[in-house]
Order: structure tokens, then sequence, then C-alpha cells
């Protein structure tokens, strides 16, 4: 278990990297840091590390108060985003490095690394060096080497972000499986939503040093908590519309939808948060001209153009494609229509 | 082929062949003098003999000479390479204000220090603290002047390291010695057999420093002593020369065949992971 309390990390330049952050971590939990880049997230990571000292706050793993012990004495594990393989070792050697840091002896570093790198489906490669490697097979082998640390926690910067789009959904499923099959905690740091929601048991949104989320996947992704990460989470953008509040409904781009929450004051305003893949053609509801057509396969996502210059997207099946000019009326699913208060951006 | 064409063709023939003649000539005559029997400053087809390398055996300093250089070169070679990656590992990881700036002034005095501008003040040094006449003080003087070079160009040899190399062994738990031995070193080995060979043939060909604080003829290495080896009549001594310059120059590449073969000569700093 990794419980974080007030954790700062300023760096010498005055940048709080981690601002007063709170968290904590179960076991044999698959957590995700996700955010836009220098939200603090790899800091986080690095100070659990402990490659990078913190300011203030405490961290605890398994109930030991690790705040001030140095890297390498925390039971952390960590595989880097460039893996950071010794390029002068075979892949043997690389595996069994943990073990050799250790002194232990060279039966026991040779059967480290012939166990693990079967585990990983890399018996064939024990002679070979990095550069021989593909870029998935790089990274299996510094999963390897982390693994063969047989430490508590497992630390991943990126797992996913240098390999190419094509193996990357590969190595996501492999990813998932292999810490499944080991139960062990586990914590990485995306800036890709879908990598997240599709990889973690929970996910943290972070920004500006802060979390700004904390939930499942479908929390996060169905009920964002702020403007912030609805607009961070989901490959298409989610329409954020600003409107104002009259009895009990919202108007909002020419439209009057019922208000999810009836309790709002008259005049207030707000932004109504729905996703494109919410969005269905309808009788009633927003309605607009159909400007631009995006073909994503599956379905399609169409940009209509709403009075007042506001565009609205929503995704159509593929064989239901509007013709462009024409006019087109959609309104939210039930229970998908998210109000935001107009002035804090948070969720009402 | 027109005629003009041809006409360069050749013209450029000729200008090669001038060229390569002008530094073959050179390496003919130290590959046949020595075996002459009555060797000149000329080159000819030798008439074969090897009287030249039994004079050259029993002349009085000149093996001596040889060991000497050995001995000095080592010395400076061995203390230029350690403390320049040192020095160089810590200038490229720690950042301290002012770092590039002080790089550039060490590399600009050091041309200065082993220079002839300093040459009174480290004889005057050397002596007073009594080591005229020791080869290795003479190399430690030879390593202070190779350092600032060798420390600026390795700094860019471990530049290129990655730093996620060393912070991946220290999350393993490596001190930061281990993390030197394992990781640092071997990556930029190649820098370190470059600066290696050079430290040695800087110091192997250098004449003033050993000039000045080796003054008995028993201690001067090979480079001054090449500069004596004269007959009774004050002429170059075409007997021993030869010879002599041969087993000069046979360390040198012994050194650069064996460091290259090895571990791989790099100028530039870079490394394929």
């Amino acid at each position: 278990m990794i419980e974080l309390a007030g954790l700062s990390t300023v760096y010498p330049n005055g940048v709080r990297a981690v601002d007063a952050l709170d968290l904590s971590i179960n076991d044999g939990e698959f957590f995700a840091l996700l955010g836009p880049s220098g939200c603090g997230k790899t800091t986080l990571l690095r100070t659990i590390a402990g490659l990078e000292q913190s300011s203030s706050g405490t961290i605890m793993l398994g109930g030991n108060d690790v705040t001030r012990v140095e890297a390498g004495k925390r039971g952390v594990a960590m595989v880097f985003q460039d893996y950071a393989l010794f390029p002068h070792m075979t892949v043997a050697q690389n595996i069994a490095y943990p073990l050799r840091v250790r002194r232990a002896s060279r039966q026991a570093q040779q059967d480290a690394a012939v166990s693990t790198s079967a585990d990983l489906g890399l018996s064939a490669l024990l002679e070979r060096r990095p550069a021989q490697l593909s870029g998935g097979q790089q990274q299996r082998v510094a999963l390897a080497r982390a693994i063969a640390m047989s430490a508590d926690v497992l630390l991943l910067d990126e797992p996913l972000s240098n390999l190419d789009a094509r193996l990357r959904l590969e190595a996501r499923t492999f990813l998932k499986r292999l810490q499944r099959d080991l139960g062990l905690t586990t914590v990485f740091v995306t800036h890709d939503q879908a990598e997240a929601l599709a990889l973690a048991d929970r996910i943290a949104v972070m920004a500006e040093g802060r979390i700004r989320q904390l939930g499942t996947p479908k929390e996060v992704f169905q009920r964002p908590a702020d403007t912030f990460v609805a607009n961070f989470i989901g490959s298409t953008p989610m329409n954020l519309l600003t409107g104002t509040v009259r009895d009990g409904f919202v108007e909002v781009a020419g439209a009057r939808l019922p208000a999810p929450a009836p309790s709002l004051t008259d005049g207030a305003p707000v932004v109504a948060g729905i996703r494109p893949e919410y969005l269905r053609p309808a009788t009633e509801g927003i309605t607009g001209t159909v400007s631009i057509v995006e073909n994503l396969g599956v379905t399609s996502l169409v940009t209509l153009e709403c009075p007042g210059e506001v565009l609205v997207g929503l995704t159509v099946p593929e064989h239901e494609e509007p013709a462009v000019g024409s006019t087109m009326t959609a309104a939210p699913a039930p229970g998908r229509l998210l109000l935001y208060d107009g002035e804090t951006n948070q969720l009402v | 082929m027109t005629f003009k064409t041809m006409l360069r063709r050749s013209l450029y023939t000729v200008l090669i062949a001038a060229l390569l003649a002008f530094f073959a000539v050179p390496m003919l005559w130290l590959a046949s003098a020595p075996f002459d029997s009555d060797p000149g400053v000329g080159l000819r087809w030798p008439d074969w003999t090897l009287d030249n390398w039994r004079v050259t055996f029993s002349h009085p300093y000149a093996l001596g000479s040889l060991v000497n250089s050995i001995v000095l070169c080592a010395v400076a070679t061995i203390v230029t390479t350690a403390l320049g990656t040192l020095a160089a590992y810590a200038l490229s990881r720690v950042r301290i204000p002012g770092r590039d700036a002080l790089l550039y002034v060490l590399l600009l005095l050091s041309s200065v220090v082993t220079g002839t501008a300093a040459m009174v003040p480290i004889f005057v040094l050397m002596l007073q603290l009594g080591l005229i006449n020791s080869q290795y003080a003479t190399g430690l003087v030879i390593a202070g002047g190779l350092l600032p070079a060798a420390i600026f160009i390795l700094k860019d040899f471990i530049d290129t390291v990655p730093r996620s190399y060393e912070e991946s062994a220290r999350v393993f738990g490596a001190s930061p010695w281990q993390v030197l031995r394992d990781v640092v070193l071997p990556v930029a080995r190649p820098g370190i057999a470059t600066i290696l060979v050079w430290a040695f043939v800087q110091a192997w060909g250098n004449f003033l420093l050993p000039f000045l604080l080796l003054r008995e003829v028993d201690a001067q290495p090979a480079a001054v002593l090449l500069r004596t080896l004269r007959d009774e009549g004050g002429s170059a001594n075409l007997t021993v020369i030869p010879v002599f310059s041969l087993l000069y120059a046979v360390p040198v590449v012994a050194l650069y065949l064996f460091v290259s073969k090895r571990y791989g000569f790099r100028f530039h700093g870079g490394i394929k992971a």
C-alpha cells in the first residue's frame, strides 16, 4: 500500500511540481497518473521512486515511512520511458542487474534471468544486446529487469509511448495481463487518456501538481469532476457549451434541455457537458447545420453549427451519416447531460 | 573519354602520387635505413645488415631512454585518464554556476601551463620540491597540462550517456561507485580509450618539459635523447638514429592498434541503445 500525505516536490527554480498531494494506492492495484505534460505526474512518480527529494509531506510504503530513504532501498522498481537498458550488457545481464547490485551469486543471477525471461517470452533473446531488439522486446526486457528486483511496487513512466501505434495496443493487453498475473502494486504515468482508461483500476487526473479527480475509469469517463477533466478525457473532445438555467431547463446552443439537477437557481450561468458519443439524433433538442463529417471508422464525428456560432459534435453510426449542409437535431441520452458551475467549473 | 577528361585525370593522378610520395618517403626510410650497412639521409634499396641494431643496443643510453619514456608516459597517461574521467563525470552531472566558463578557462590556461611561458616557474617549483630528474614528477607535470583538454573532451562523451541509465541503476540499489563502474564507464569507454591513446602520444612526443626537468642523461626519455645522438664529429649518428627511431615509433603504433581493436575509437560522443 502506498500512502502519500501532504506531499510536495519543489524544484530549485521554485516550480511546485507536486503540490500538497494526498493519495493512497491499494495493494495489487493498477493505478494511473494521468495528465497533460508539465502537470507533475512524472515528478510524483520519481518522488515515490526516490529520484527526487520531496520538500514536505510523507511517503509510506507498506506501512514504513520511506520519505527520506534513498532510491534503491525503498523496495520500488521502475521502468523508464526510454527503458534505460544498458547497451553494453546482454539481455540476461540486464535482467540480472538488480541481483548483481546486491552481490547475489552468479548462479542466482543466472536463475533469475532465465526464469523471469521465460515469464515474458524472452528466453530466445538472452544473449542479445539491447540494440538488436525491437521496441516491444526492449520494453519486455525492461519489465523483466524491474520484476527481477522482486520489489513490492512497480513504477512505469509512460510505458507505451515509445512504441508505434500498432504495437502499443498489443503491449497494452500484455501489460494488463502481466500486472494481473503478478498482482504487483503498479503505478504508471501517462498523458494518453485512452491508455489510462484501458489499463488502470483507478485513475488520478492531475493538473498543476494537484489531483483534479480520483476514480475508476468509468467514473472519470462518465462523470468528470470539472471541465478540465471533461476536456481531457475521451478520444473525441466533450462538448462544453455555456448556457443558463431557466425553469428547470438549460438553455444552451439555442435549445432547451431538461436540467439534470432541478435545484439550480434561475439565471445561473452553467457549462453543459455532453460527450459526442452520448448525443443521438432526435426530434427535439439541439438543432444545427451539418458542417463537417469526419470518418472515425465504425462511427463518424459530425460537427453541427448551432445558433450563436456554437459548434456541437456528435457521433453517428457509419451508415447514418447526414449530408453536409443538411439540418440535424440531436439530444443527449438520458442521464448523460452533465452541468458544471459557470464560475467554479465544478460538476453540479 | 575525351582528351580533356583524360588530361584532367592524369594530372590528378600525378598530383596524388606526388603527395603520397611526400608522405611515404620518410616511412620507407624508417623501414629500410635501420637495415642498411651505410644508412644516409636519402632513400635507397638497403644493403642488408643487422649491425646497426647491435651498435644501438650497445649504446649506453638508448634502451634506458626508451624505458624512461615508458615510465614517464605511463604516469602521465594513467593520471590524465583516471582524473580526467572522474572530473568529466562530475562536471557533466553536477550543475554548478559558470561550469562552461570554467572549462573554457581551463582549456585556455592549459596551453600556458605546459607552454613555454610557464617554464621558468615550473622549473623553479620542481627544483625547490627536489623533483628534478624524477620521471614520475615530470609525468605529473605533463598530466597537468593534458587534463583540461581531456576533461573537455570526456565531458562531451559523458554528456551523451542518458541520465536514465544511472537513475535506473540507482533504483535497483546501485551505489554511486557501482553506477560509475557498471554503467557510466562502460558506456563512455570509446571516449576513454581515445583519451588514453591521445594522452600517451602527447606525453611520448613531449620534448620541452622532460628536457628541462630531467637534467641527467640517464634519466632522459627517448624524445630528448634523440637530439643528442651524434658521432664524435658532431654530425648526426646515422648508425643509431634509424634503429632508435624505429624503436621509438613502435609503442605508439602498438598501443593504437591494441586499443583500436579492443575498444574501438570514436572522436565524438553519442551512443545507440
